[in-house]
């Protein structure tokens, strides 16, 4: 962590960046999102396993990036997303320093998002032990059983729309959600409208989620909207052969190759 | 009346006028005689129109409450409710709710001169109390009108135009923007503000009615006060985007003042009051 | 009237509610599902959720459901055929377990929903609903009441507030209105004379954070300062906060329709979205995050007392706790009120 505060301080102090985005102390137990624009603030930056909210979601929020170029503080879930939205051309090596964090909580600089994506190849996206076995469960399911599951999660939903907000590929100036010409999905809240907008999202992020858990996070009733895209990921291993952030290649479900498995047609 | 204050009246659409590319008026005829015997309004008041299945949209009554048995409104073609009544036809039921707001306080204006400086789709709110004031000409000194749009195809009311621009008792200045006119324009050309500056308007006893886009709204208000209006004489009606029309639904909240409930009409003295967000 | 105090036994408390129940009411109760407490429907008194601070949602939901139908209509060839909706139709409702902050929310709720047009749906739902409120006898570093006029025992709001009397006392019964009243009548061995209790004794302690009339004041000339844009540089704009609040009534007003048949429902919305202002035309009055921010604490702390004289926050610290980024009501008002 000190490593990580020298080098915070040290490009705020050089001026090579104009905020960092980092984890700071908050309510109680929580921890939240800084941005240390002033060296002398470095000490507040802490990082232990309560910072889950990925930083990322911060890159495209206009008014931090009116502040200027960022530094931000990424533990594997952030690095992920980084190189997600950076081949989705939201940013460049040239307007974001990165200060990864590895999953033994050191710090280790990265000069480029190349050197990202190298790194990411040996910490691929595996969903969890706890979670596979939910999945499995829900598999199981009969089909009519498995849509009560949903039913049931989802109706409660009161469409705030944290999820969405808290998820870094939701950057979407226009979400389809808000689109009315037509109206794509219903605006109020209710069984059909809420299963209508997550199972949308999910569609929306296959293929791109980066399994951070943030939408889980972010929703102040905890439905387990993340068992979704696990199970998009999940579907993708099976038909494509896997998902990882890459900053070419292409994108998983909009690139056709030549050897992809067709049995969804029939 | 029922008391769910959410509930329309229900209107049939007796003449479709088409006024511009996109614009139309719509003459709408209470289907309830009782509904009709009721409802009063004032030049200024807007209503939430609807077509049952896609929604309500908000926009001003644009005839005059003197003309009786029927409101009139005018819009373009925008978004998801403009676009469903724009497919509607003559003899179709929509909901209307209303009147909402606040008015044009042409009680105050009495023996004053009037001038109207509107632009593009902006002339209906205005066409109400213009026609409400030629109802009542006797009540007010001079009546002038300035009215500009892009093109000469945008000019919305051109019947009206020509019937305000052929009595004698109305001033009519109508314009289009540069690149604008046809080959048999007669009006002038140029920007509203300029062609305002140009008329150089009288301030003394006069009342000045602005509405138009936010640009030109912008460049109108230094003009008026160059020729000496005070902010107290200078007025204009606000849109917002609303949902209920009645000071509850919050999206109208500018300041501490609503915009449904407080507004639309604001002197120019009381916008100065409020904080940038409308 | 003047407050009616009688005692209910502990082992008394499941009798009432069974007799409430059998009356044929709905009983929404604090429930435990997926690690946090809410409203539900319950059906049995075992089931009603015994440790835990506030509900994640308020109240409201009774008044002013999430999505609720304004206007039903059918189309044929000879029309449209518009009914209202039908206010008799609406049940009686019970609440059971409010706490004195979700009670005292429907103050600033009835205000809005009461500004000189009279929402006659609002108002006939909540008629409809008895509040059997539980005073406070723990709080969380969220909770705020006494900043804003209220007290982990208030009354103000609640139709009976019911006050445990130590950990595993006795009830004291305080019937605060007709409706209350009624269910007393209703169960008269249930309610036992009580005797001289000060309650205070029982009650959480909740600290003052701020002082609101400060606040309103400071706010009267606070538009421009850059305080909003450095308390929402984190804010992400969702409505989780707009959402559990007791007293948030911003709607939005939608059609639905299947087939010749259809609604039209008003729903919840959130002033923290940015799609709640934006024209048609493509421009926003509130564009930025923090312009809608500063909307959220200006209504609640400034407008609202202005133009309604009741503030729009009854201190339950929902929307702190709901927060996915730690936005700190108190933390922030008590930096505007220092600023």
């Amino acid at each position: 962590m000190d490593e990580l505060k020298k080098r915070a301080k040290e490009l705020l102090e050089t001026g090579a960046v104009k905020v960092v985005i980092g984890y700071e102390q908050g309510t109680g137990n929580k921890t939240r999102a800084a941005f240390i624009q002033k060296p002398e603030e470095v000490s507040r930056l802490i990082f232990d396993s309560r910072c889950v909210l990925n930083l990322a979601v911060y890159l495209n929020k206009p008014e931090v990036k009116q502040i200027g170029k960022p530094a931000i503080v990424a533990p594997i879930p952030v690095l992920r997303a980084i190189i997600q939205l950076a081949s989705e051309n939201q940013f460049t090596d040239d307007n974001l320093l990165i200060l990864g964090i590895t999953p033994e909580s050191k710090f280790v600089e990265f000069n480029k998002l190349a050197d990202v994506e190298t790194y990411l190849d040996q910490h691929l996206i595996e969903i969890e032990a706890r979670d596979k076995e939910i999945l499995e469960k829900l598999d199981k399911m009969s089909v009519e059983e498995r849509w009560n599951f949903w039913v049931e999660e989802l109706s409660p939903c009161f469409k705030c729309y944290a999820c969405r907000a808290a998820c870094p590929m939701c950057y979407c100036h226009r979400c389809t959600v808000e689109m009315n010409q037509p109206q794509w999905i219903s605006v109020p809240s209710h069984q059909l409208g809420n299963i209508e907008w997550h199972f949308m999202r999910a569609m929306h992020l296959a293929g791109r989620c980066v399994d951070c858990n943030a939408c889980a996070n972010a929703c102040p009733i905890a439905i387990p909207l993340n068992l979704l895209t696990k199970k998009t990921l999940e579907e993708i291993k099976v038909s494509f052969g896997g998902y990882k952030p890459t900053l070419t290649g292409g994108h998983i479900m909009s690139t056709f190759k030549p050897n992809d498995k067709e049995n969804f047609i029939r | 009346m029922s008391e769910n204050i959410y509930m329309p009246y229900q209107m049939r659409i007796e003449k479709i006028t088409h006024e511009a590319p996109g614009v139309k008026t719509f003459r709408l005829k209470f289907i309830n005689e009782e509904d009709e015997n009721k409802f009063n309004f004032r030049a200024g008041q807007f209503g939430e129109y609807s077509v049952y299945g896609v929604g309500e949209s908000t926009f001003c009554v644009a005839s005059s409450p003197t003309r009786k048995g029927y409101i009139e409104c005018t819009f373009r073609q925008t978004g998801k409710v403009t676009s469903a009544l724009q497919r509607c036809e003559e003899g179709s039921v929509i909901g209307f709710r209303g009147p909402y707001g606040n008015v044009f306080p042409l009680e105050e204006w009495k023996g004053k001169s009037l001038l109207f400086i509107a632009g593009g789709i902006a002339l209906p709110p205005m066409r109400c109390v213009i026609w409400n004031a030629l109802d009542l000409r006797e009540n007010f000194k001079d009546i002038t009108i300035l009215y500009g749009a892009r093109t000469v195809p945008d000019l919305v009311y051109k019947h009206e135009l020509k019937e305000w621009a052929e009595r004698g008792d109305v001033k009519l200045v109508t314009t289009v923007d540069p690149g604008g006119e046809t080959p048999d324009w007669k009006g002038e050309i140029g920007f509203v503000p300029a062609v305002l500056e140009k008329m150089a308007p009288k301030s003394e006893n006069t009342i000045a009615i602005v509405c138009g886009p936010p640009i030109m709204i912008k460049y109108t208000f230094p003009v008026l006060d160059k020729f000496g209006f005070t902010d107290e004489t200078i007025y204009t009606t606000l849109e917002n985007r609303m949902k209920c029309g009645f000071g509850k639904c919050g999206r109208c909240n500018v300041g501490n003042v609503y915009v449904c409930k407080d507004g639309p009409v604001f002197n120019l003295k009381q916008l100065k009051e409020l904080p940038a967000e409308y | 009237m003047s407050t009616d105090k009688r005692l209910v036994k502990k082992t008394s408390l499941d009798k009432l509610f069974d007799s409430i129940k059998q009356q044929g009411k709905t009983i929404f109760a604090p429930k435990l599902k997926n690690g946090k407490v809410n409203y539900e429907q319950v059906e049995r008194f075992s089931d009603i959720a015994t440790d835990y601070i506030q509900t994640t949602q308020s109240a409201k939901v009774v008044a002013f459901p999430r999505t609720e139908k304004i206007l039903d209509y059918t189309k044929s060839k000879e029309g449209i055929a518009v009914v209202e909706i039908d206010l008799q139709s609406i049940s009686e409702v019970v609440i059971w377990g409010v706490r004195p902050c979700d009670a005292a929310g429907f103050l600033p709720l009835s205000a809005i929903f009461n500004w000189d047009t009279k929402d006659i749906i609002y108002n006939t739902r909540l008629e409809k609903t008895t509040l059997i409120g539980f005073s406070c006898n723990k709080c969380d570093e969220s909770c705020f009441c006494t900043s804003v006029a209220g007290n982990p025992g208030g009354t103000e709001g609640s139709d009976m507030m019911l006050t445990q009397l130590g950990d595993n006392g006795d009830y004291l019964a305080e019937i605060i209105t007709e409706k209350g009243k009624t269910i007393v009548d209703k169960n008269p061995d249930l309610f036992e004379t009580a005797g001289e209790i000060d309650k205070q004794k029982y009650l959480a302690d909740v600290p003052v954070k701020f002082n609101q009339t400060e606040i309103k004041d400071k706010l009267a000339n606070f538009f421009e300062n850059e305080i909003w844009l450095q308390q929402s540089l984190r804010c992400i704009g969702c409505g989780a906060c707009a959402s559990v609040c007791p007293t948030c009534a911003c709607f939005d007003i939608q059609d639905e329709e299947h087939g010749k048949r259809g609604s039209r429902v008003r729903c919840w919305d959130n002033c923290g979205l940015s799609i709640f202002t934006l024209h048609t035309s493509g421009h926003n009055p509130r564009e930025y995050q923090s312009q809608r921010w500063r909307q959220r604490i200006l209504h609640k702390f400034s407008y609202m007392p202005e133009r309604l004289s009741v503030y729009g926050c009854s201190g339950c610290g929902r929307c702190s706790r709901a927060c996915p980024v730690d936005m700190n009501i108190i933390e922030h008002l008590t930096a505007i009120q220092e600023a």
